[in-house]
């Protein structure tokens, strides 16, 4: 059974802060297959198109056939645990510092035996399932977790590596003005966070839904507004130091395209708001939370981007918005890069129309905030990089990936 | 009679006529007029350093600024409102630059204010007024003191369910003091020259709609009109060249001997 994690006692503020080291995280072109796969929390593994042989460790052709075409597919997780080994003294520094560290082998039921780490609840010899997570090098590997949930298996040493899990943590949600923003604040108060700051702009403004957020035990309301760089700033100059996860709740959604639309105010807000404000929070934020990347129990773990799922595909009933949108993936690929290094993950949850004013007139399916917000919270449990919220998203993402121009040509009349 | 302009600079310098800050600072956190979200807004001030003595240029300190022409202390043209829109020289960059100096009367209703948010000026308190103090000459602005500006940010804007709740002037006043006292302008210490519920009178925001139909001038986000006579200041309110410009922030000085 897991230790259950402590609270962490409060930091020594005259204890250096260790900084950040990764495993090796170099992978073939072939390999990454595995890291796309860890990204979004699925279990693939290439399977050979001609003999159906499912392959581990990845290669470039078929051991079996001498097959060239071998996709990643989704397998099966199950296996058992053959064998196992502590390692125990390591020249990799990032090893060193984690020492006894576990290691065993897997058969796994699809087929091939898989290297993996062990989760401390398995034992030689025991059903397992593996999963595949993005360590700390942000490239993909495997840990053998047991077969059923144990007593708090989300606190165990290795997994927790590979995790942003919220528990202890300490959270910042950008904007706490919008339904999105307060769902944010409960979801993350209910996942244990121990602090959860909310920022609020134009506090002389007053919005509904503030004494509720008031009421949430770990909540801590703060002055911050992502269109005003020195608030932002000042925000990491009195806090940033304690935040372990950056939730970015800042929102500017309007309807109305490129062409038809009256002006540039709008779509100037949602460049200001939505690319700006990110960019803003990356420069004041980053830096600090990718020097704490190992910073104890509590260490920097996430940047959470909430993003429309229209960032992939412009849905021009919402252009202009859906065009912002794409701005801020593409410098979450920029920051993915940046904070690497600290072993920070930048996770980006993608979602379809919201259960929000401001797609009053968009018929269901929509995601309600909440229901976003427990996929913010799960997506960090399980340390992936990707998530899809909602049908919309899971429907945008499945048609993009078959046809993307049949989905430019039906989105532009949906 | 010849004016010497000179005697008028050593007065400024010596300090017999003081010279008063009616300028709020411009900055982030200052509010700015609110409309309903699916309306065009009036952006707040911004600013980004663009270098501090540093990689980006060593050896001097600038910033870029961004806002609206109706952001912080600011000047309202004729051509702000539809009423104004027709009118000759109506906008920041083409009004008579005579016009950016003119003489102020001070009507202090921040007793009445303090106890109602509501508070609307109507013409028996103006005329009550000039009882006290004299007639509203021609040509001169008429500054409303409200003690507004030393009000906290959320009470200053005090927006409620229904709207903000802020003091301003009732429609009849207003057209009143275009008509019957041919005023220069109409100023306040509240973010808009009108009545916080003023879009439920007739018409909508009478201090927009009749000063500007009548090419006079607003002024708002003033501040320390506490510290001006009711009568004897003279106002130094220049307006940024802006091309067609609506309005325009500004510093607003105030001159008493």
């Amino acid at each position: 059974m897991t230790e259950p994690l402590v609270r962490p006692k409060r930091k020594n503020p005259l204890q250096r802060t260790r900084r950040p080291l990764s495993p090796q995280g170099i992978r073939s072109r072939t390999a990454h297959g595995l890291t796309a796969a860890a990204a979004e929390g699925r279990f693939a593994l290439q399977v050979c198109e001609d003999c159906k042989t499912v392959i581990y460790p990845p290669r470039d052709c078929c051991p079996s056939c001498l097959s060239a075409r071998l996709p990643f597919r989704d397998v099966s997780r199950g296996g058992a645990l053959l064998a196992e080994t502590t390692v125990h003294t390591s020249p990799e520094p990032y090893f060193r510092e984690r020492m006894p560290w576990r290691v065993g082998t897997v058969k796994l039921d699809a087929g091939p035996v898989m290297v993996a780490h062990l989760h401390g609840d398995t034992r030689e010899g025991d059903r397992v399932r593996l999963e595949l997570k993005l360590d700390k090098s942000g490239s993909a590997v495997a840990i053998a977790l047991p077969e059923q949930d144990t007593p708090n298996m989300a606190d165990d040493p290795h997994l927790r590596e590979m995790t942003c899990d919220p528990k202890f943590r300490r959270v910042l949600i950008t904007d706490g003005r919008t339904p999105v923003g307060q769902a944010m604040a409960k979801a993350f108060a209910d996942a244990g966070a121990a602090i959860v700051f909310v920022g609020v702009a134009d506090a002389w403004k007053p919005f509904p839904g503030l004494d509720a957020l008031r009421k949430i035990a770990p909540v801590e309301i703060v002055p911050l507004d992502v269109t005003d760089t020195e608030s932002v700033t000042e925000q990491a100059e009195q806090n940033g130091a304690r935040i372990d996860i950056v939730v970015n709740t800042a929102e500017h959604v309007r309807s109305g395209g490129i062409v038809d639309r009256h002006g540039l105010t709008v779509v100037r807000e949602q460049i200001d708001v939505r690319y700006l404000g990110l960019v803003r929070l990356a420069q004041a934020f980053g830096p600090i939370l990718r020097a704490r990347g190992a910073d104890g129990v509590n260490s920097a773990a996430a940047f959470v981007n909430l993003l429309s799922v229209h960032a992939l595909m412009n849905w021009p009933a919402y252009g202009s918005y859906s065009a912002a949108e794409a701005a801020c993936l593409s410098a979450a690929h920029c920051m993915r890069a940046e904070l690497r290094p600290g072993g920070v993950k930048v996770m980006n949850v993608f979602f379809g129309p919201l259960e929000t004013e401001w797609f009053q007139t968009v018929p269901p399916p929509k995601v309600a905030p909440a229901a976003l917000a427990r996929g913010v919270v799960r997506g960090l449990q399980q340390g992936v990089e990707d998530v899809f919220v909602g049908d919309i998203a899971e429907d945008i993402r499945a048609r993009l990936a078959v046809n993307p121009k049949a989905l430019e040509r039906e989105m532009a009349t949906s | 009679m010849s004016v010497d302009v000179l005697s008028f600079a050593r007065a400024i310098a010596n300090g017999q006529i003081r010279v008063i800050d009616l300028t709020q600072t411009l900055s982030q956190d200052f509010p700015t007029i609110v409309l309903a979200p699916e309306l065009g807004q009036c952006a707040p001030f911004r600013i980004e350093e663009v270098s501090r003595y540093d990689e980006r240029g060593p050896a001097w300190y600038w910033n870029n600024i961004s806002l609206g022409e109706h952001t912080g202390t600011h000047f309202d043209a004729p051509i702000h409102w539809i009423s104004g829109k027709d009118l000759q020289n109506n906008a920041v960059d083409t009004i008579d630059v005579r016009k950016f100096i003119a003489p102020a009367v001070v009507i202090d209703c921040s007793n009445e204010c303090a106890a109602d948010p509501d508070f609307a000026l109507t013409i028996p308190f103006v005329e009550a007024w000039e009882a006290r103090h004299g007639k509203i000459e021609p040509g001169h602005w008429v500054l409303l003191r409200t003690d507004w500006s030393k009000q906290s940010f959320a009470d200053y804007a005090n927006l409620r369910d229904d709207g903000a709740h802020t003091p301003g002037p009732e429609p009849a006043v207003v057209k009143w003091l275009v008509e019957q006292r041919d005023v220069h302008g109409f100023g306040t210490e509240t973010i808009g020259t009108d009545f916080g519920q003023g879009h439920h009178f007739n018409p909508p925001f009478p201090a927009h709609f009749y000063m500007h139909g009548k090419g006079r001038f607003g002024l708002q986000c003033l501040t320390n009109l506490d510290l001006l006579p009711p009568k004897g200041a003279v106002i130094i309110a220049a307006p940024l060249k802006i091309k067609q410009g609506s309005g325009s922030p500004l510093r607003v000085l105030a001159l008493v001997s």
